[in-house]
């Protein structure tokens, strides 16, 4: 490797858990069998007790660190926070990076084929929840033999997986470490997802869902989702520092013809995610955020859907993040605290907005390595006798 | 770990669950939880300090004081503490009554503005006390509601609390048998013992 980064994991290859049972989700449709897509960096020590799970949010994948070929021009989505001596350090952690169930990253999706018809599911692909995305992880852990993973990580609707995790298996979770995420989504966040589905429907191209039948792509509505989205990851003040008012055309605005650096910024963000996602997927992923709310099953209180957790949580927040405002994160650490458990909250300053999560940020970055040495060094006692 | 870390330490009970108002780099929880196995959280809004709570495996939980304490319910600590903070919020008799409520017992500590030094430094310099209990110079302070000893009791009387214990140290956190004498003139800082 001749990387410039010696810090990385260096190449990677993603792996294929394939699950040949049906599979129940709580919709109570069920998926024949499955395949998820992971990648692995680090080593899983004799006592397997150092594997930490990432769970991807929105619009990510399996691929979190790493590259897959020497010519590739990105590494993974979470380059900055794992590999040799970073906060994840995979010096001492095995690291597990699974492509959740429905997404576009090679796991069991919208976009595979159907058993039943042979075609792409499409829009016959079945709702998943949060809790489905956990169940299936879960058996990806059975698969590794990892009995319980010394931290659950993961930022916004990652953050909702890592929370899932400490409240079903509340055993199999040292750790979890909860970033820019929300234990429910607001009716105003709900409503910003819909506007995203909104433009991916509405798109004559989507054909209902079942557009790769004929081989089209709802690309222009999936596009116009990404740009709302964006907006709304990052800060009125990020947005102002980032790009201003430049204007990137030599048009005078006078003539109408000029553009403005954020609205090429846009579309190369809209339209570079339209080369690698599925807009199936994309509904699928907002509607999981939309649903998900584990204290639906305890009478509307957080507290008691935590109360069986086991696990030392850490709060992650950032001031400018307006799409999981701090506010959110203080509602999960507070439902915590009422339930006694271990629990830690940051809040970090910053003008980058919900975006945050995915950047190094000094204070955020420090702050995860600081828990997870903590982490390290705590192993309990008893895990040998699990 | 610093003196009066240690002091209130010792007054901590076994396997208690406790909350520290501003509490610093942890020192005090991180003593309690090894020493004692208690357990609890610590507030803070610094990032530094907060940083090092979570070094040490401290829970820490990024707070102003200022915003209350509306996140904790009645009765939940055996034992909430805070010290050297009391002087540096907003609404100390805010806090006060916010504190008795979610701790069974609570400990105070508070740094005496009619210690004999600081008397004498205004007296003489007609300037705001600068002494080594009291070391900032007045427009650098954190400390924007100092007290003496005698103030901070007439407000436990006002607030209907009872003072348990009064230990009175030096400026050099020492007990010293002269500080009995007269404490409001001698003690540079005093620890309250107190419950509801």
């Amino acid at each position: 490797m001749t990387r410039p980064n010696k810090a990385s994991v260096g190449l990677v290859q993603p792996e294929v858990f394939s699950y040949y049972e049906s599979f129940e989700l709580c919709s109570g449709e069920k998926l024949p069998s499955f395949e998820m897509v992971y990648e692995t960096y680090g080593t899983l020590n004799d006592k397997k007790d150092n594997a930490i799970l990432i769970c991807h949010a929105l619009s990510g994948d399996h691929h979190a660190a790493g590259y897959h070929s020497e010519l590739d021009q990105k590494p993974g989505w979470w380059e900055n926070c794992i590999g040799p001596n970073k906060p994840i350090d995979t010096n001492k952690f095995f690291v597990v990076s699974s492509n959740n169930l429905g997404g576009c990253g090679g796991s069991t999706g919208p976009t595979s084929p159907n058993p039943n018809s042979q075609k792409p599911y499409g829009s016959d692909f079945p709702t998943i929840l949060v809790k489905d995305w956990v169940k299936s992880q879960k058996l990806l852990a059975e698969e590794l033999e990892i009995s319980r993973w010394l931290a659950v990580i993961g930022g916004s609707l990652g953050g909702m997986q890592a929370m899932q995790w400490a409240i079903d298996y509340p055993e199999q979770v040292n750790h979890a470490v909860v970033i820019a995420s929300a234990a429910k989504l607001t009716a105003q966040n709900i409503a910003f997802n819909e506007l995203a589905r909104e433009a991916i429907t509405s798109d004559p191209n989507f054909r209902s869902g079942d557009y790769l039948e004929s081989h089209t792509q709802p690309n222009k509505g999936l596009m116009l989702a990404r740009m709302i989205g964006h907006v709304t990851y990052l800060s009125d003040d990020g947005m102002d520092t980032r790009f201003g008012r430049d204007i990137t055309s030599s048009d005078s605005a006078e003539a109408g013809g000029a553009k403005f650096e954020v609205e090429n910024y846009l579309h190369h963000q809209g339209t570079s995610f339209t080369r690698r996602f599925d807009a199936n997927t994309y509904i699928l992923m907002t509607k999981a955020l939309d649903y998900f709310d584990p204290a639906k099953d305890t009478n509307n209180n957080l507290s008691e859907a935590f109360r069986n957790a086991k696990s030392k949580f850490l709060l992650i927040s950032f001031t400018s993040d307006w799409r999981f405002p701090v506010a959110r994160s203080r509602e999960i650490t507070d439902a915590l605290i009422h339930a006694d458990k271990d629990v830690s909250h940051i809040i970090v300053e910053t003008d980058k907005g919900h975006d945050s999560f995915l950047l190094p940020i000094d204070r955020y970055t420090k702050a995860l390595s600081a828990f997870l040495n903590q982490a390290h060094v705590t192993v309990p006692k008893d895990l040998s006798v699990l | 770990m610093r003196v009066d870390l240690e002091i209130v330490g010792q007054l901590i009970k076994p396997k208690s669950r406790i909350l520290d108002l501003g509490c610093g780099e942890g020192d005090l929880l991180h003593f309690a939880k090894m020493k004692k196995q208690a357990t609890g959280f610590g507030l803070d809004n610094d990032p530094n300090n907060i940083q090092t709570c979570l070094e040490k495996g401290v829970n820490v939980i990024e707070q102003d004081l200022d915003s209350g304490l509306t996140n904790f319910d009645d009765n939940s600590f055996d034992l909430v503490i805070m010290t050297e903070t009391l002087q540096a919020v907003s609404k100390p008799e805010q806090l006060m009554k916010e504190m008795l409520r979610v701790g069974k017992e609570c400990i105070v500590t508070i740094p005496n503005f009619g210690q004999i030094f600081c008397r004498l430094n205004l007296f003489f310099s007609g300037k705001m006390p600068v002494a080594k209990h009291l070391p900032h110079n007045w427009y650098d302070t954190p400390n924007i509601h100092l007290c003496t000893l005698n103030d901070f009791e007439e407000l436990c009387r006002k607030l209907e609390v009872k003072i348990l214990t009064r230990n009175l140290f030096d400026q050099y956190f020492q007990p010293n048998k002269f500080l009995t004498i007269a404490p409001n003139l001698f003690c540079s800082h005093a620890y309250y013992h107190l419950k509801r």
